[in-house]
């Protein structure tokens, strides 16, 4: 099983991870020692999965550019 | 020679050798420049505005910038010039094989006895050129490869930064943010340029080059995904979208890319190009990020679901425990049964002890029925008779025997037995032993009956205690021989 440091995932790797790892726990095959092993990483899958989604916040800059047209900086954008 | 008469025929067509000043010509012989110039001047004059219709034929860019081509139909060619200013005003590339209609003025060269078309603005023909350019450009690129499916990638499900490369204003940015917003809010980067127009292409070429050029150590993040997007429009209004600068840059971009330009209906090169063509812009905002809320729900029922299958699981293992524990026996009934193992050993072992010493006493009485008293008297009586027969042979060589028959044994005053005459006229006494007892003498000769003509009975030692008891016979003593007493 892959064994990646949860905190290095990106979010579709995590979730996948956490629903294989449901999956496997609902088929009840593995051992209760494994078994009690993936439910903590599956907590920690999910934690990471919540936090990046709570992370998730409205930003939005428009770039501005120099005079050779390479990008400068950002600054607030309104789309009106 | 020349007759004179001649002269009269100067008006002749058929010339002399000599070109003649006639007197009072008006039309003397113009020189090169000169009829050029008059050329020029004519056609330059005549044809300062014309619009001309022909197909694009050996179309060069030169290093200055400026442009030449060849414009032609079935008969015709008319070499044709673009300026490099009017060449950037253009609202699209020109290539070979395009159909156009160009604006301009007729101009001479008379360096090389040339005329051209200097071509100041230049359209396509109609919708149909268009067409048949659009689709002769599309071929060329697909068959480079830069439509490939295998070029296509898989966008990111849930990006971070998204790039927008649009308008700044109007509806399609408000659009996609509003969107971006309902789904899962999300930092967007937009990167403003015209989206119609001839500075069109290459500021969106250039846009979605820098983007993808973005490295995130900068002060602005790289975008994980990336949108070009436009509001809908006439196929001309679309048309730096169809661009080549602008297709290469989408195919080489390095970052996944959604096109949406224009409508569901309108197709533009860089669908072709991107990974993923949305039909709205809205659409690209919807395919770029997942529904934050749903995510949030389906984590959270993972979460449920980890949980119940672990309790469930674990529900089952302390069943099974349960069942194992209930066949499991008390310690009483574990030392009960070695208990009475302990006892039927214990019994076993009395009776295996008795039954052995019953089979020994067994093994005994055989044997013990054969031992018989007779057979060691028999032996004793045997030995008894051997004895006594030895015995009366060693009786019979008793030395003292012969006293009996007169001779005596003489011995030393110590009991040595006296052999021979000298020893005994050297011993001091002498006992003679008869068989019935024995008489002390003293030999003549010796000093002691010399000097001291004594009685025996002083020197003569107390006769010594036998070692032996009255009643034990001495080994030479015949049987019933009480001893030397």
């Amino acid at each position: 099983m892959n064994e990646q440091p949860v905190e290095q995932m990106d979010f579709e790797t995590a979730l996948a991870e956490l629903e294989t790892i449901v999956r496997t726990l609902e088929q009840g095959d593995e051992p209760l020692d494994r078994s009690i092993a993936l439910y903590q990483r599956a907590e920690t899958l999910k934690k990471h999965c919540e936090t990046r989604l709570k992370s998730a916040r409205e930003r939005i800059e428009k770039i501005t550019l120099d005079a050779d047209g390479n990008p400068a900086g950002a600054e607030p954008f309104d789309a009106g | 020679m020349v007759a004179p008469e001649q002269n009269d025929r100067a008006d002749q067509p058929d010339g002399g050798l000599l070109a003649k000043q006639e007197r009072g010509d008006n039309a003397p012989a113009l020189s090169v420049s000169e009829l050029s110039g008059a050329l020029k001047r004519t056609v330059e004059g005549t044809f300062a505005h014309v619009r001309v219709r022909g197909e694009i034929s050996g179309w060069k860019r030169a290093a200055s910038g400026h442009c030449y081509f060849t414009l032609k139909d079935e008969n015709s060619c008319l070499d044709a010039v673009l300026w490099r200013g009017q060449a950037g005003r253009l609202a699209f590339q020109p290539e070979d094989g395009a159909e156009v209609v160009a604006t301009g003025k007729i101009t001479t060269y008379p360096g090389r006895s040339k005329y051209q078309i200097s071509v100041a603005s230049m359209e396509l023909a109609g919708e149909g050129a268009l067409m048949a350019l659009l689709d002769r450009r599309r071929k060329a690129l697909a068959a480079e490869g830069l439509f490939a499916p295998e070029r296509k990638r898989e966008l990111p499900y849930f990006p971070r930064v998204i790039g927008v490369i649009t308008s700044p204003t109007g509806a399609v940015i408000r659009d996609i943010l509003h969107r971006l917003e309902d789904r899962c809010p999300t930092h967007v980067l937009v990167w403003p340029v015209p989206v119609q127009g001839e500075a069109a292409a290459p500021a969106i070429a250039a846009a979605i080059r820098g983007m993808a050029a973005l490295t995130g150590d900068g002060p602005l993040p790289r975008p994980d995904l990336m949108i070009v997007a436009r509001g809908g429009g006439s196929i001309e209004d679309l048309w730096a979208f169809n661009e080549e600068v602008v297709v290469r840059a989408a195919a080489d971009c390095t970052i996944p890319l959604i096109s949406a330009v224009g409508h569901e209906t309108d197709t533009t090169l860089i669908d072709h190009a991107a990974d993923k063509r949305a039909p709205t812009p809205t659409a690209a905002a919807e395919m770029a990020v997942p529904v934050r809320r749903e995510l949030v729900n389906y984590v959270g029922e993972l979460g449920f679901r980890a949980g119940k299958a672990l309790g469930r699981g674990l529900d089952r293992s302390a069943e099974r425990l349960g069942h194992v524990a209930a066949r499991l026996p008390s310690p009483l009934q574990l030392i009960d049964q070695r208990e009475q193992r302990v006892d039927d050993l214990g019994d076993r072992l009395s009776r295996a002890l008795g039954a052995r010493a019953q089979r020994a006493h067994g093994d005994l009485a055989a044997v013990a029925g054969r031992l018989d008293r007779r057979l060691i008297d028999q032996k004793i009586h045997r030995g008894e008779e051997r004895l006594a027969g030895l015995w009366r042979l060693a009786q019979l060589a008793h030395p003292d025997k012969p006293l009996s028959r007169g001779y005596a044994r003489i011995t030393d005053g110590d009991g040595r037995t006296l052999t021979r005459a000298a020893d005994a006229r050297e011993a001091a006494r002498l006992s003679l032993h008869f068989a019935d007892g024995q008489v002390h003498a003293v030999p003549e000769g010796s000093e002691g009956a010399g000097s001291a003509p004594r009685k025996t009975a002083p020197v003569a030692r107390k006769p010594r205690k036998s070692y032996r008891t009255a009643n034990q016979p001495g080994l030479f003593d015949a049987p019933g021989d009480s001893g030397d007493e």
